[in-house]
């Protein structure tokens, strides 16, 4: 089977190249019969991949261990949720998962917009096919999953325990999904750019591409959080970690696309912008895969170092010369139609929005590779943690939460007194009200009351809107109010799932604001002995070391402690941290021993207790105790926010708006009732 | 004044502000990042080094690790092939430190030669992408 992989993969660089190569000579020349080659042999990538993809599951479930990555990552006695995702835990799988969502995606968006855009398509397809060539070329030429070993180990080495974990199932697909659906809207704003058809059409196509990119990306994100808060054991989910960043920095820009582009299409202007963000975002995601992937700068994730990093290097400069140098030759035909009227304007705000997103974005950037900077202009490598991202980027991150509650309710063009005054009388009373009352109860950081303050503005903004509209549809049409509030939601989804998303994000800044009370003791217990910590919140708890436990589970050998707790003295329950050390089919340690946090969530705060291990084999444990308060609401803040962008990206029954529209909305509040 | 230029005005005093705290910020919270044979050359040349936090990138020695549960302190040697020290670190170490894995320690060296951690960091790289050796 691996064979046949093999060929499929070399098949397909070839497909590739052909495609790419007649997909801009139709594009020249509108030769119809090159425009149905390109398109399949996109297809054809896609199947050729497709089986590519069988022949590395096949070889990974029937134990092949002849085959190195087979054999690098997974073992006989690995369970088969856990073998799946052994696909993508390592790099050269992950490149095949690349290729195959690339070409999934491509086609998809070939199929869907059949017919339309014409002129756009085969530089759409020549541009996916150059991406598989890519990834193909990186596969065939430096890291083939299908290699295999000049003998055949009896057992492989089995999956990293850390990766064991249902997070770690769905959280790198995710992310990769992410990634790659990027390629599309590059795609389309290299086609808009080769052709010249710079009108709005290609933004329509690709808007919503975008979206589930970014929606795949958060999921993504918030997956991977999860996974390092219960997997990792360090009492966190986020420490600006190289590769961290480099998930959100196309998360950033495609943000601060999601929002320019209606600056575009409702007054066309930034259109310049627009694409750089599009060029940008598609960047930021290979340069994303080059972190990870090629050692570059120091990461609890790093990888091996490789020299896939030279081809990831190689394809960033050559992407960034081609995005970037047909957007300054297409430079003169991307003029802005009008210009920014008032600095007390929805187009403003939204500049602004797009300003803070890219400050945050760059800031990122530059920090992480802040080592290869410094070395390369003082000679020394100079390293910055945590505290330097978010000296910066908390009073960024409050601006960006004051504008999305700005944002959406000012006016375009220039807002009135009265404007201002009907959309934010009541958000500022709610902020200031809020503000006072966290001061009142002496909440002792000031950059978590203005968070608080902010999200009380921004979510009296959402519930004004949601409020009005539904009562506008009432009166007019006599709807009752549920029915009322779900027409007015299915009939301008883009808008209330938008307002979702923001709800989403302040539930997720509300989650970082409790970040500064967070509290975090380690003891060392006798069975019996007993600590108190005081929570935030002000109450006690109480928890009592019961004694250490040794026993066999499933792959692994596990050590667990537990501990009574009590809360003011009721009686809670019993708590059970674990080490866990992975054995293989002959019950050998397979790797470190790995830590199974003990939590106990609700939406106030979260206890998560860590057992470090015992002393010198006796039943006295060390324990990391810490308090985490409000996490809860960063899981639901993320389904909030993913459950606000499935709202936007559900098609709507009407079909798309019509693509001309571009009229400005009266200063003032307007309803849109719908039909 | 016409908006775009206000908005200019704008978008370089947020700039400036980003600027300056993050100049500031990696003034006073960056950190050297070396290898051992580094760390050994700039102490040699510049005693006042020793009070410098830096962190260091190097692999544990085999069968270097003491860990002493009690009082939450690991002692190893970190080495990066040329120059070694002894490394005191107390608190919990990650599931990855072991034997001959890449750690990253940031703390001060002291006079004395031994290198005070207070914190440790392990890659866990080697595990990721290791190919299988052949046992029997």
């Amino acid at each position: 089977m691996t064979e046949l992989g093999n060929i499929c993969l070399w098949i397909a660089l070839l497909i590739g190249l052909w495609g790419a190569a007649v997909a801009f000579m139709a594009g020249r020349t509108h030769r119809a019969d090159l425009g149905r080659s390109a398109e399949r042999s996109i297809f054809a990538l896609w199947g050729l991949l497709v089986i590519a993809s069988a022949a590395l599951m096949h070889a990974l479930l029937t134990h092949d261990f002849n085959v190195e990555y087979v054999a690098a990552y997974t073992s006989r006695n690995l369970p088969v949720f856990y073998t799946w995702s052994a696909f993508y835990a390592g790099q050269k799988g992950s490149l095949l998962l690349w290729a195959l969502v690339v070409t999934t995606f491509g086609s998809i968006a070939l199929v869907v917009n059949r017919g339309k855009y014409q002129e756009l398509t085969p530089y759409v397809a020549g541009t996916i096919a150059v991406i598989a060539v890519f990834f193909i070329a990186t596969m065939v030429f430096a890291s083939n999953p299908f290699e295999r070993l000049g003998f055949t180990p009896p057992d492989g080495r089995g999956l990293n325990p850390q990766l064991q974990n249902p997070g770690m199932v769905f959280h790198p697909p995710m992310l990769y999904l992410g990634y790659t659906s990027i390629s599309i809207p590059f795609a389309f704003a290299v086609a808009a750019l080769v052709s010249g058809k710079l009108d709005t059409g290609w933004l329509h196509a690709i808007r919503r591409w975008t979206l589930l990119s970014w929606l795949f990306l958060s999921c993504g994100i918030v997956l991977g959080m999860w996974w390092a808060y219960v997997e990792l054991g360090w009492g966190g989910y986020w420490a600006w970690d190289p590769v961290e960043n480099a998930s959100f920095l196309p998360w950033l820009t495609m943000t601060a696309f999601l929002h320019s582009v209606m600056i575009q299409e409702k007054r066309g202007m930034l259109k310049k912008w627009n694409i750089g963000l599009v060029v940008g975002s598609f960047l930021l995601s290979i340069f994303g895969t080059f972190l990870t992937r090629s050692g570059v700068i120091s990461s609890v994730h790093s990888f091996a170092q490789s020299n896939v990093g030279y081809f990831f290097l190689i394809a960033l400069v050559l992407f960034a010369v081609g995005g970037f140098g047909l957007l300054w030759w297409r430079w003169p035909m991307l003029q802005a139609e009008v210009q920014l009227e008032s600095m007390v304007s929805r187009e403003a705000a939204f500049l602004f929005n797009n300003l803070v997103l890219i400050l945050i974005a760059f800031t990122v950037f530059l920090l992480t590779i802040w080592p290869i900077i410094s070395e390369a202009v003082r000679g020394t490598k100079v390293t910055v943690g945590p505290p330097v991202f978010n000296l910066v980027n908390v009073p960024l991150g409050l601006g960006l939460l004051l504008l999305t509650g700005i944002g959406p309710l000012i006016a375009w063009r220039k807002a009135s007194a009265q404007n201002l005054k009907r959309q934010f009388l009541w958000p500022t009373v709610a902020m200031l009200v809020t503000a006072a009352a966290l001061a009142a109860i002496r909440m002792s950081y000031a950059s978590s009351i203005l968070a608080y303050a902010l999200g009380a503005f921004v979510t009296v903004t959402v519930v004004q809107e949601f409020v009005r509209g539904v009562g506008a549809r009432h009166r007019l049409h006599g709807e009752m109010l549920p029915l009322a509030f779900v027409r007015l939601v299915g009939r301008n989804r883009r808008r209330y799932g938008g307002y979702v998303v923001h709800l989403g994000m302040v539930m997720l800044f509300a989650a970082f604001a409790g970040l500064a009370f967070k509290r975090e003791t380690e003891v060392t217990l006798k069975p019996g002995q007993s600590v108190d910590v005081r929570s935030p919140y002000g109450w006690t708890y109480h928890l009592t070391h019961q004694g250490i436990s040794q026993y066999d589970e499933l792959n692994r050998f596990v050590t667990a402690a537990s501990m009574d707790v009590s809360k003011d003295g009721k009686y809670l329950g019993t708590m059970k941290a674990e080490k866990r050390q992975y054995l293989d089919s002959m019950g050998q340690p397979t790797a470190e021993p790995a830590t199974e946090v003990a939590i106990r969530s609700d939406a106030r705060e979260d206890l998560y207790i860590v057992f470090a291990g015992s002393v010198q084999g006796t039943e006295q444990a060390v324990y990391k105790i810490v308090i985490n308060p409000l996490v809860w609401w960063v899981w639901y803040g993320g389904l909030v926010l993913a459950f606000g962008g499935l709202i936007t990206l559900w098609p709507s029954a009407q079909g798309p708006t019509p693509a001309s529209r571009r009229r400005a909305e009266p200063a003032g509040y307007v309803a849109q009732v719908g039909a | 004044m016409r908006a775009g230029t206000k908005f200019i005005i704008g978008g370089a005093l947020i700039l400036g502000s980003v600027g300056y705290l993050m100049a500031s910020g990696i003034k006073e919270t960056g950190v050297y990042y070396l290898t051992p044979t580094e760390l050994a050359a700039r102490v040699n040349t510049d005693h006042s080094f020793y009070n410098v936090g830096v962190k260091m990138g190097a692999r544990v020695v085999k069968g270097t690790i003491t860990r002493d549960v009690a009082t939450q302190t690991i002692t190893f040697r970190a080495s990066d092939g040329v120059q070694s020290y002894p490394v005191i670190y107390r608190g919990l170490a990650p599931d990855t430190f072991t034997d001959e894995v890449d750690v990253v320690v940031e703390g001060r060296l002291q006079p004395d030669g031994t290198f005070h951690a207070t914190t440790l960091l392990a890659k866990c790289g080697s595990r990721y992408e290791s190919v299988p050796t052949r046992t029997t």
